[in-house]
């Protein structure tokens, strides 16, 4: 059993170079050159230390469709990407509609270990938009629930949504909104434009994910509740978010790895690989998401890590399962596309993945700055690494990624989760001592 | 060139050898003996998981012409009813030693799945696949317009061409708006605006929401069916006025060239976008397109399965 770790050399949070001493499951010295003896030591020259990495959207599949994900998967290719935490998404067979799921999700998830598994709350039961679920139940429960989503579905009737806003005021929740207006959405199937037109596919307008913007961050204004964005995809998304921020309304949003990089072109490969629920949208929607992720318009990365078997994605289009697995990937995705081209500081990089995440969903032992005294949780980062991703390396049982044969810079060399190593990649040195 | 999945994968130059192929095949057609040995111990696979009567009987009577085995694989009472995987019926296919799969599909992007999904090493000719596209049905129709208009020889350069309806669910419309402006037409799509796909303005096509202005400058008219539920999907507001507005009848027809040809791609709704005058007049030729459809078919499955391009009269 190791219980400490001695970790030498890295530049802290993209900072200065230091030693960094865990004991305990807590950061116990930093300093320039720490001599004393570890269980483990880590040779980190020309490695990064940033706090280990918060996922507000994650689809661990567990209960019910074990056949993707299990949350022990789920945990492992989460640590594999550099997180310690990680938010399990209501979507689940059944549905996390009350406490009793959100307690049995938490449980398996502490009996892994190797990430904190924080689960999310349905909004209404069974996702079906009628009634509210067990909101408060669930967060007096033993997981303490407090985000709460429909995620894969829309709260798309507007009273149902100003309600369960103002409910989970009562303890601070927040309702973390997939926006997609249904009825402009009916059988859609990815982006609405010239390629889907082209291609005979059945478009998914933007209007139909920012109208749902604008009128729940009108809702929310209105009642004075946190309304969170998932997976924002559009300029004009981000054009609605930026205003109401500017208003000083309390909104934050999201966007994910594959939305930052991924076209619509994609489609005309007729491969449900880029197949995803929102779609993958245009150049211009893409620039408006790094740029808004740049100025801090949109507070997060999350990863809407969507595993699926096999047999969903190998079929027509039309009839394949919406998701993509990206846990493994967003850390390279991100330093590749905005970090090494200088557009995002490290500063705002630890925001993106750590710190506001963990604030928006109030995981309090997370997002934390690395110093002394504060819980180990410790993404370690070789900014010269490549990985070229190999479906069949990942961890998660899926390997439905759309990123197979890319190449990345930036990779996760090892993950400290509580004082423990949780991942170890490419590490030049581990000798105990 | 393996497959036929979209207009986009030929060029000019071949499209236009297929219609001089078809040209030849007619003639085998009209000849005492309507068989060819050409593909005599090539399998063609007629995998049709969408009802389509006509296009089957056409690619079928197409393939028997070429002397070609022919296994038709249908939805109704087949494994792809009973939830069969895309992916299990082309390895099944693949077993049986398919030459040639026909694919007829309601998921766009089908056929290219079948032929890119590394399941089957034959090639695969899309015979309609979802709102996606239907190349042997615009190569048949620039087939049958050459032949009216140009004397059966070169391009269509200089001819306008209109296509009416709904654009946005139709392969038909996609495929002929690729081919026929490749082959130097100038196609005008008629349709509400309700039935034109979004950014259509990027197409290389006119946009007109009055069929009266369109006609008088038409050499020929596509019309499009129009399926009954598009109503229901709030697309227009009843049959009465879509047919008013868009459908041809033999007044609309007058007011067209006279030597303008009137066209359909079937099974029409009579009373609807096409009236029975016109489609019993002179001008039409929707007859003539069945026809022209299996000379166009017997071309397609010789130049893409024997692979070769010299004369099938040599």
């Amino acid at each position: 059993m190791v219980n400490s770790i001695l970790i030498k050399g890295g530049s802290i949070s993209g900072g200065k170079k230091a030693d960094v001493l865990i004991a305990h499951g807590l950061i116990s010295e930093i300093a320039e050159s720490i001599n004393t003896s570890a269980d483990q030591v880590i040779d980190a020259a020309g490695f990064i230390l940033l706090p280990g990495f918060v996922d507000l959207h994650t689809h661990l599949r567990e209960p019910g469709r074990e056949n993707s994900e299990t949350i022990a998967t789920g945990s492992l290719a989460a640590a594999r990407g550099g997180y310690v935490a990680v938010s399990a998404m209501a979507n689940t067979l059944p549905v996390a509609d009350n406490s009793a799921i959100v307690e049995q999700v938490a449980a398996i998830g502490k009996s892994v270990g190797l990430v904190d598994v924080f689960p999310i709350g349905a909004v209404t039961k069974n996702l079906e938009g009628r009634e509210l679920a067990d909101l408060g139940s669930m967060a007096n429960s033993r997981a303490q629930v407090r985000v709460f989503s429909d995620d894969g579905n829309c709260v798309s009737d507007p009273l149902m949504m100003r309600r369960a806003l103002e409910y989970v005021k009562q303890f601070d929740g927040v309702i973390a909104q997939h926006a997609q207006d249904p009825r402009l959405t009916e059988d859609a199937q990815m982006n609405e434009g010239i390629v889907a037109s082209t291609l005979g596919l059945k478009g998914w307008p933007a209007v139909a994910e920012e109208l749902i913007i604008a009128r729940d961050i009108l809702l929310a204004n209105m009642v004075g509740a946190r309304l969170h964005i998932c997976h924002v995809t559009t300029a004009g998304g981000v054009e609605i978010i930026r205003w109401a921020k500017a208003q000083g309304m309390k909104v934050t949003a999201e966007v994910t790895p594959h939305h930052l990089l991924l076209t619509d072109e994609l489609a005309t490969s007729y491969d449900p690989i880029y197949k995803v629920n929102p779609p993958l949208r245009t150049q211009n929607d893409v620039d408006a998401l790094r740029q808004g992720l740049v100025d801090g318009t949109i507070d997060i990365i999350g990863t809407d890590h969507a595993p699926h078997p096999v047999e969903s994605k190998e079929c027509e289009w039309q009839n394949a399962a919406f998701g993509m697995v990206g846990l493994e990937t967003a850390f390279p995705i991100l330093y590749t596309t905005l970090i090494s081209t200088g557009r995002l500081s490290w500063e705002r990089a630890i925001e993106v993945m750590s710190s506001n995440p963990a604030k928006i969903a109030g995981y309090q032992s997370h997002g934390r700055p690395l110093q002394v005294g504060e819980p180990a949780h410790i993404a370690i980062i070789n900014p010269a690494g490549v990985l070229t991703v190999d479906r069949a390396q990942l961890a998660s049982k899926s390997k439905n990624t759309p990123f197979h044969g890319m190449e990345f810079q930036g990779t996760v060399v090892a993950t400290v989760f509580n004082g423990h190593l949780t991942h170890q990649g490419e590490l030049r040195s581990g000798s105990h001592e | 060139m393996k497959h036929l999945l979209s207009i986009n994968d030929i060029d000019k130059d071949f499209a236009l050898t297929i219609l001089d192929t078809a040209a030849e095949m007619a003639k085998v057609s009209e000849g005492p003996v309507k068989k060819l040995p050409t593909l005599r111990g090539k399998t063609v696979v007629n995998l049709f998981a969408e009802d389509s009567t006509r296009t089957r009987i056409s690619f079928e009577a197409a393939a028997k012409r070429l002397s070609a085995d022919v296994i038709n694989f249908t939805a109704k009472g087949s494994s792809i009813s009973k939830g069969e995987s895309l992916k299990d019926t082309a390895q099944t296919l693949q077993a049986l030693g398919a030459d040639a799969v026909v694919i007829r599909h309601p998921a766009s992007g089908a056929a290219h799945r079948l032929a890119q999904g590394k399941w089957i090493n034959g090639t695969v000719i899309n015979a309609g696949d979802g709102t996606h596209e239907h190349p042997s049905q615009a190569l048949l129709d620039a087939y049958t317009i050459r032949k009216h208009l140009c004397g059966g020889r070169g391009d269509l350069s200089g001819l306008h061409i209109a296509i009416v309806g709904d654009i946005l669910h139709s392969r038909v419309a996609r495929s002929n708006v690729l081919l026929l402006t490749k082959l130097g037409a100038n196609v005008t799509l008629v349709a509400p605006p309700t039935l034109l796909p979004h950014q259509v303005e990027q197409w290389p096509v006119k946009v007109s929401f009055d069929f009266n202005a369109v006609l008088p400058t038409v050499d020929a008219v596509i019309m499009l069916r129009i399926q009954q539920e598009r109503m229901s999907d709030l697309y227009f507001p009843s049959e009465r006025e879509y047919s008013t507005l868009f459908g041809i009848d033999s007044e609309r027809l007058a007011l067209t060239k006279p030597k303008s040809i009137l066209m359909h791609p079937g099974p029409m709704n009579r009373g609807l976008e096409i009236s029975a005058e016109a489609a019993d007049s002179d001008k039409s030729v929707v007859v003539e397109q069945v026809a022209n459809g299996v000379s166009i078919r017997m071309a397609i499955l010789y130049l893409f399965i024997a692979g070769s391009q010299e004369s099938v009269n040599g």
